[in-house]
Order: structure tokens, then C-alpha cells, then sequence
């Protein structure tokens, strides 16, 4: 089954992992036939507890959320499940539909009420949910109450009772396998490449035009949907549940996996689980053999170890056991477009209609005017520069434009549409595009993903679809794309390097790359050859006077005048928030009041 | 509930509160300065109490024993590091900070074993013992992975917490202590009957902040403090190292809950385990002010002790569940007022 999973995926080298694959499924195939009773129901915690742990990897190391929650998620799939078994006499099968639906509502509930709050403001409110659900759990007399209660029956798979952890073992890892290989899908799909981005922080995500907010609440819920067939699962193989089995502790113990494992990598979640459970283990064991008082020394011992661990793996085990795994299939270049730059939403350049208009803007903090009075106007296939000195409004205006901030008055028109206020991810569909002026591309992902992640827009694909791997077609199209728009900023000699790699100045030539691939009627950019050396700068130039012939319409703020005068069609000066001059670069560098508000009043 | 009742609560809570603020204090000021969501700071509060029960009853506290293993460790990681860095002129220095300073008063410690001492005395040493604990631990758990991520550091704090609290089983045993009460009765105010332990909670709660604040104004070190907490890079650029402003940190905040653990030793029955509850609720608190602001930290932390008193009345079994599900509206209603925008710690 695994392999069948992986054949499509089929580049060089790919037999060995698919080797490798066989090996440790015939190896998982023969546990249960070479270990005792005990050992097995050990491995069956260890997969209950990675599909647990997992979707805290995916929420946490992907979606830069941590929850304390998630045992608290499979305390309801146990719940729910022992209910409508024990009180109900409906089968276990049922019992996981209800489970999944309860989880799905409360998961919704909590997040929809926390996920606006960042920071330190998430963890703690699923703190607080966590005590919350544990307070049910132990008032929840009609399933045990704080006692607990047992003779759970086993799950029936095709009238053939799991009642035996030799039984249940194949039900747990196959569950196990096939969430690892949803996950991985997942995280290389368009989907998993919005959740990435999100990790860069909500700016980059935004101007993808991701919403971060809804992102951020169906990775809660899948969470949350992982965590209850865990807890279903638990329950029906342990068949004994008390609320101690979901309370706080435990809580913290899979955040505590997820942290061991690494949350960088979703193996890690696996190796996470199989550490601590296994760890303990050990633990118990060795404690009496050395004489020691085993309930207290146990804690201690595994806290000291785990400590020892993370100061040897900071990043957890999964990069350093990572080192021992095949390297994972690069994903299809696809065919590629023609050579050259093409859009399909660009204007004819020499129009005379005005692509973005900006009319009266002012913005105010308290008494201070950051922005006063600024209008312009933007020609098609033209590039526009904003100029001036530190403090001027450049970038407050830049933030008006690009959606980060609502100007206080005045109107901004893009493409005969008033944009004035629109939520930064509103902006991208529309045809305008942004970089930053800290860089934000994604370090641990290849050149071609981060270009991929501009086109997020103009994909379909679901998280259904992804996790499903139905996304294959769009995947290949959409990377063709990508790997043109990386020629046409010309960093296609190894679309698969990683992004964080490269120097400064490739990495703002993959951001106009990343724009690109968005098929942008108009780029705007903050200011880019800030750090580049005068090799860099020319090549930058020379770009965008391509695109420029290409249809895209630039506006860039810098303080490179050098650059700019040779560049620019038309420049905006700004001094103290109010718009100085508008013109050509040569009306500019003859206007008095900008050489006086830059060289000085006495020139 | 009459008005006498509400009276005798709003005390409780007001002296609860005052409690929680000093710990939140303590949270913020380590929190900031190293980034670490110090979990494991409420076990200093329980070993300050433990402590201060086994000086009254003549015993040896088993304290002396853990900041002994401590600072041994924490020594031979120092003498190591400079060995390596090529700099054994440093080790005596060394040898001094992380060894002789830390066991001095374990040393007293010992050698007074039994002595009657006088109250005052008794808590002092009770301080004195408690203090190395917090930057022995950070020199040994925390200054290695400094740069991990805040989540990282976070979890290896809650590991320590068992750590910590299953070595104060060892040494303290599964018993709940209440130490001697060191002040009592009440004072009559305007008609009202205020608690004696109230004004004293108060009066320490006082004295901490002012001299806190005078700390970080006034002093070279507590400049330090600030500008580590604003801009660790930046604090690093200019010569100020950040390993030294995050034991600087650790120090006060051990201090401070040395402080709180005397205060509450009396009132409050604390067992081996019962620093982490303390701990979380000067920690909820802390997050109630935002984690940055020392003010709002205070205002979290005495609605956490008011939430606690009337829960505690009105339905006690449930007064902890309370606390915690009370921290859903005020976050909500304090990011829906501030409208502070959400910002992630960004991964690189």
C-alpha cells in the first residue's frame, strides 16, 4: 500500500526510497508476530500518540501555532465513542462518526474564538480549554466520571473483533502510515506551501493573498480531527479511559513529543512518540534495577534525559535522524513556458488610461501626519519611482497601496476599481503584486516552491485534493510556470536548491520571480537594490526594464537615486509626508525645491 | 453573601493578587530579558516555603543538597567552556561565581543544622539558600540553547518543573508544610478589619517594584536588562552580554519568589508539587498584561487573585477552572480593545 502510494512519484533514485519504504513496513509487518503482548500494545501507544503528535507537528511547525489542547481533542474522541458504545450499544464505527463530528464542532468553536489572538495569547487560551474539557470529562458521570470507566468493547473491522493488541497493532500504523503519507502530501501541495508561507508571518502570507485566519483554523481542525480518531482508537484498545488519560499533563506530554521530535519534519512526530513512550519505559525499568525509589526517580531521570536531548538536537530528532533517510522525491519541473516574459491581464504600454490612482491620501497617528495630501497617478508599462528623504512617507505610503495599512482619507484606484482599504490579500487577484524590503521568501523551501507560492492565487487545489495527491496536473502546470518566471529573473540553474542559500541579491530576484508567477498587472516594490552591489543593481535594472516591455507596470520606492534617475519614467518626491514634485527624472533633477530638501537650502 | 463576607474576600483576592503580581513581575522580567516562559518558576516558590518549614523544625533542607549538585555542574560546564575558549586565566573567577558564592550559605546551611535560629535569620537563610537555584539553572539548562526557538525553550521548562518538583519529593517528601506564622491578627483601619499578612504582602509587593523600577532606571546592570529585552542583537552589538543579563534576570526572579514563598508559606498549605498552579497563575497574569508591561501585569494578576477569592466561595471545587476559563474573556476583550496587530515569531 505504501508503495502504491509513492509509485507516481517516480524521479531518480526514487527505487531506493521505495526500497527503503518496503523494508520498515516488512519490518512493522512482523512486529506483532515476533513481540509479546506487552511490547505491542507499547507500539500501539507509540502510533496512537504520533497521529496525536502530528497534527501538533503540522499545526506547529508548519502553521507557527502551538496548543496545549490536543489531548483535551482526543479525551472528546474518547468520550464520545465509549458513550455511544457502552450507553448507547451502537458500534465503535459510529461512535468515531459522532467523535469526529463533535471534535469538528468544539475544535471550530475554540478556534473560531481564539485564532484572531497571536503570541502568547493562543497557547494559553488552549490552556485554558484544556482544563475546561477536563472539568467535563470528570462531571461526565453517565461514562465514569473522575473514576474512569472500563470493558470498552474492541473495534470490529469485517466482523473480526481488534480485541488484542496483536490485532488492533495493524488498525493503529495503517491509520498511522496512511496520516504520515496525507501529511507529506499535504505539505507538498499548494495548500501546504500557503501554510509555510504563513510561517514567514502574516505580511508574506497576506500578500499571497492567503487568509491567515482561515488557514490557521483548518489546520486547528485537522488537529483537532487527528487527535479524536487517536483518542477513538485509545479508547478502544485500551478499553479503559479516565479524564487523567487527557488532562493538562497530557496535554503537555504530546506538545513535549512534538518538541522531541522535532517539528520541523512530520517524521518527527513519529520519532517524538516512539521516544517518550519508549523512554518511559526504559526508565521504569531501570529504576528499580538500580534500587532507586521508582515514582519519583522516573520523572526525573527522563526530565534530565529529555534536557540532555534537546541540548545535543535543539531542533529535535528528526534532523539528525533525517541525515539517515533517503532524500525525498523533488517534485516535476513541469514543461515549462515559452522563454520570455508573458502575461495575460498586462495593457498595451503607451496607453493613456491610468492604472492605479492615488488621490488625497493622508494618514494620522494621533497628532502625527505621516501622509498628507499625496496624489499620483500610475501609466500602464510604465515604472514609477517614490522618492525622498528618511521620514518622508515613502513607506507609509507603500503600506496605503499595498493594503498593510488603511489610509485616514483619500482614495487609491487600481485598474478602475477603488481598492481604498482592501485587505492586503484582496490585492494579488486583482493584478497587484508586492516584494519586501526584508526579504521574506521561505529558507527551507527550493527556489521553484517559493516562485509556486506567488501563483497560490490562480491554484484550485483544496486541502482535500492536496492531502489526496488529485493535484498533480496543476501541480506540474503551475510549476512550468514557476520555472519560467525563475528564467526569466534568471535563477533557473537549480530550481530545487533551497532558498535560503542564496545571497541577498538573489534572494530579491526570487521575490520579483515569485511576483511574477502571480501574472501581475503591476509589481510594486520596497526598495530593492538596497544592499546590492552596482553588478547586481545593473542586472536588477535590466529587469525590470523587461518587464516593463513586457507590460508590467512597476512602482518602487528607493533611495538609490543613481538607480533610479536612470531608470524611472516618471518620479514622485515626498518631504515630510507631502508630495514635493512629481516628473520625469530630468524635471526632477532641475526642480529647486528637491535639490533644496536634498542638498540643502542654499542651493 | 453580606458585605462583611464580600470584604473578607476582597482582601483574600487583594492579597492573592499582590502575590501573583510579584510572580508576574518575576515572569515578565525573565521572559523578556531571555525569552523563556520560565514554567519551572513556581517549584522556586514551593522550595522557598519547604525551606523555610525544615529551618523551623531543625532539619537540614534538602535545598542544600540541589544547589550543591548545581553549582558542581554548573562549574565544571564553566571551567570546560573556558578551558576550551582558550582562556584559563578566567577559571578562578570562574571557580568563585559558580561555585564558591552558590555554596556559602548551602554551607552555612549545614553548619547550622539544628541551631535555633531567630525568625529573621531563619528567612534569610531561607533566601539565601533559595537564590542560587534560578541562575544555576539557567548556566546549565538554558544558556546552551539560548537561541532555540521561544516553543523549545517553553517545553524545556515544563521539563524541569518535574525535574525540580520530583527532586523536592526526595528531599521534602509527599507532605503538605505550613511554616510559622511570622505575622497574624489584624489591624483596625478606618473601622475595617485589614489582615496583618495583607499589609505585609502589600508592603513587599511595594518595595519589589520600586526597587525593580529603581533597578532598571538607575543602574548600569538594569540598563542592561532593558536593552536585552528590547533588542537582544542590538544589546549584543554594543557590548552587553546577553548570557550575564539573563543571569542577571534569573537572580531577580529567584529572588522574588524566594520573597513570595516566605510570604505564603503561613497561609497557604504547599506541598512538593505546588509551585506549578502558583507559578501558572502569576503566569496568566503575566499574559493578561500582555507578557511586555510590567503595569498591566499588575492589573492581570490582582483580577487573577479577585477571580480566585469569589470563585473560591461562591463554587471551590471548581475555584481553579475558574481562573483559567476566566482568562478567555479578558484575552478576548483585551485584544478586541487594544487591537494590537498579531505579529508570529518568525522562523528562519
Amino acid at each position: 500500500m505504501a508503495h502504491d502510494l509513492h509509485a507516481n512519484s517516480a524521479a531518480g533514485g526514487a527505487w531506493k526510497r521505495n526500497a527503503a519504504i518496503c523494508v520498515v513496513a516488512a519490518a512493522l509487518l512482523a512486529v506483532p508476530a515476533l513481540l509479546g503482548s506487552f511490547a505491542v500494545s507499547l507500539f500501539n501507544l507509540v502510533g496512537i500518540y504520533a497521529i496525536t503528535t502530528l497534527g501538533l507537528t503540522l499545526l506547529t511547525g508548519s502553521g507557527g501555532v502551538t496548543s496545549f489542547a490536543q489531548a483535551a481533542f482526543m479525551g472528546v474522541g474518547a468520550y464520545t465513542s465509549t458513550y455511544f458504545s457502552l450507553r448507547l450499544g451502537l458500534d465503535p464505527w459510529l461512535g468515531l462518526l459522532a467523535a469526529l463530528a463533535l471534535t469538528g464542532l468544539c475544535a471550530a468553536i475554540m478556534g473560531a474564538v481564539t485564532l484572531h489572538l497571536g503570541g502568547h495569547y493562543l497557547p494559553i487560551t488552549t490552556l485554558a480549554w484544556a482544563v475546561a474539557l477536563f472539568m467535563v470529562f470528570g462531571n461526565l458521570t453517565a461514562v465514569g466520571g473522575h473514576s474512569g470507566i472500563g470493558d470498552i468493547p474492541p473495534i470490529t473491522v469485517f466482523g473480526f473483533a481488534l480485541d488484542r493488541p496483536h490485532k488492533a497493532f495493524y488498525l493503529v500504523w495503517g491509520v498511522l502510515i496512511l496520516t504520515l503519507f496525507g501529511a507529506a502530501n499535504l505539505l507538498s501541495s499548494r495548500q501546504g506551501r500557503a501554510i509555510s508561507a504563513l510561517r514567514g508571518g502574516a505580511a508574506l502570507a497576506e500578500s499571497l493573498g492567503i487568509n491567515a485566519f482561515r488557514l490557521r483554523l483548518v489546520l486547528f481542525l485537522l488537529a483537532a480531527e487527528l487527535a479524536c480518531v487517536a483518542g477513538w482508537m485509545f479508547a478502544h484498545t485500551q478499553s479503559f479511559i479516565s479524564p487523567t488519560s487527557f488532562d493538562l499533563n497530557q496535554g503537555m506530554q504530546i506538545l513535549l513529543m512534538s518538541v522531541l521530535g522535532g517539528v520541523g519534519n512530520i517524521l518527527g512526530a513519529l520519532a517524538g512518540a516512539a521516544a517518550v513512550t519508549f523512554g518511559k519505559n526504559a526508565i521504569q525499568d531501570l529504576v528499580p534495577m538500580l534500587g532507586l525509589n521508582a515514582g519519583t526517580f522516573e520523572i526525573v531521570i527522563f526530565g534530565i534525559a529529555f534536557i540532555l536531548i534537546i541540548h545535543k538536537a535543539p531542533k529535535g530528532l528528526s534532523p539528525v535522524l533525517g541525515r539517515f533517510l533517503p532524500a525525498a522525491p523533488r517534485p516535476p519541473l513541469g514543461k515549462g513556458g515559452a522563454d520570455g516574459l508573458h502575461f495575460t491581464r498586462t495593457a498595451a504600454p503607451g496607453g493613456t488610461e491610468v492604472l492605479l490612482q492615488v488621490k488625497n491620501l493622508q494618514k494620522r497617528y494621533g497628532g502625527l501626519v505621516a501622509v498628507d495630501d499625496v496624489s499620483f497617478e500610475v501609466r500602464p508599462a510604465t515604472i514609477h519611482a517614490i522618492i525622498g528623504p528618511n521620514g518622508a512617507g515613502k513607506s507609509t505610503t507603500f503600506d496605503l497601496i499595498s493594503g498593510m495599512q488603511a489610509p485616514t482619507s483619500g482614495t487609491v484606484h487600481f485598474n478602475g476599481r477603488q481598492i481604498t482599504g482592501t485587505p492586503a490579500r484582496g490585492l494579488i487577484a486583482r493584478g497587484l503584486s508586492r516584494t519586501f524590503q526584508h526579504v521574506r521568501i521561505r529558507p527551507n523551501h527550493s527556489l521553484l516552491e517559493n516562485v509556486m507560492m506567488g501563483a497560490h492565487w490562480r491554484m484550485r487545489t483544496g486541502f482535500a485534493a492536496g492531502i489526496l495527491r488529485l493535484d498533480r496536473k496543476e501541480e506540474r502546470a503551475f510549476a512550468g510556470i514557476a520555472h519560467a518566471a525563475l528564467r526569466d529573473v534568471g535563477l533557473d540553474a537549480d530550481p530545487h536548491a533551497k532558498a535560503g542559500n542564496l545571497a541577498l541579491g538573489p534572494q530579491r530576484l526570487l521575490e520579483i520571480a515569485r511576483a511574477l508567477a502571480s501574472d501581475p498587472r503591476m509589481v510594486i516594490l520596497d526598495e530593492p537594490a538596497a544592499g546590492l552591489r552596482a553588478q547586481e543593481k545593473q542586472a536588477l535594472a535590466a529587469l525590470l526594464r523587461r518587464m516593463r516591455e513586457a507590460g508590467v507596470t512597476i512602482l518602487l520606492i528607493e533611495h538609490d537615486m543613481d538607480f533610479v534617475m536612470g531608470l524611472a519614467d516618471r518620479i514622485v518626491v515626498l518631504e515630510f509626508g507631502r508630495l514635493l514634485a512629481t516628473g520625469t527624472p530630468d524635471e526632477i533633477r532641475s526642480n529647486e525645491r528637491v535639490q533644496a530638501a536634498y542638498l540643502g537650502e542654499d542651493v | 453573601m453580606d458585605f462583611q463576607i464580600a470584604l473578607i474576600l476582597f482582601q483574600d483576592g487583594i492579597t492573592s493578587g499582590a502575590i501573583y503580581t510579584m510572580l508576574a513581575l518575576g515572569f515578565v522580567l525573565i521572559f523578556t530579558t531571555t525569552r523563556i516562559i520560565f514554567a519551572s518558576y513556581g517549584d522556586l516558590i514551593a522550595y522557598a516555603a519547604l525551606t523555610l518549614h525544615a529551618l523551623q523544625n531543625g532539619r537540614l533542607p534538602g535545598t542544600v543538597f540541589l544547589v550543591a549538585v548545581l553549582a558542581i555542574v554548573a562549574t565544571l560546564a564553566e571551567v570546560y567552556r573556558l578551558a576550551r575558549a582558550g582562556a584559563p586565566r578566567r577559571i578562578p573567577g570562574a571557580l568563585v561565581r559558580w561555585l564558591a558564592l552558590p555554596l556559602a550559605p548551602a554551607l552555612l546551611g549545614f553548619l547550622l543544622q539544628g541551631t535555633d535560629l531567630p525568625a529573621p535569620a531563619e528567612m534569610a537563610l531561607t533566601v539565601l539558600l533559595v537564590l542560587p537555584i534560578a541562575p544555576l539553572l539557567y548556566r546549565i539548562v538554558f544558556q546552551p540553547i539560548a537561541t532555540a526557538s521561544t516553543l523549545t525553550l517553553l517545553i524545556v521548562a515544563l521539563v524541569l518543573h518535574y525535574v525540580i518538583s520530583g527532586l523536592a519529593l526526595m528531599f521534602f517528601g509527599p507532605e503538605g508544610v505550613r511554616t510559622a506564622a511570622f505575622i497574624r491578627g489584624s489591624v483596625n483601619i478606618l473601622g475595617f478589619h485589614i489582615q496583618a499578612q495583607l499589609i505585609a504582602v502589600l508592603a513587599a509587593a511595594a518595595v519589589l517594584s520600586v526597587g525593580l523600577a529603581l533597578f532598571f532606571m538607575k543602574t548600569i546592570p538594569g540598563k542592561a536588562l532593558r536593552a536585552t529585552a528590547y533588542n537582544r542583537d542590538g544589546a549584543r552589538l554594543v557590548g552587553i552580554s546577553t548570557d550575564r543579563a539573563g543571569g542577571i534576570a534569573f537572580i531577580l526572579g529567584g529572588f522574588i519568589a524566594a520573597i513570595v514563598g516566605i510570604l505564603i508559606g503561613s497561609s497557604v498549605t504547599i506541598y512538593y508539587d505546588s509551585g506549578l498552579m502558583i507559578g501558572l497563575k502569576g503566569f496568566v497574569g503575566a499574559v493578561l498584561g500582555g507578557f511586555v508591561s510590567y503595569s498591566m501585569a499588575a492589573i492581570g494578576s490582582i483580577l487573577v487573585g479577585l477571580t480566585e477569592a469569589y470563585a473560591s466561595f461562591f463554587a471551590s471545587a471548581f475555584k481553579e477552572i475558574i481562573v483559567f476559563l476566566a482568562i478567555i474573556p479578558i484575552v478576548l476583550v483585551r485584544v478586541f480593545l487594544s487591537r494590537t496587530p498579531v505579529e508570529e515569531e518568525e522562523e528562519h
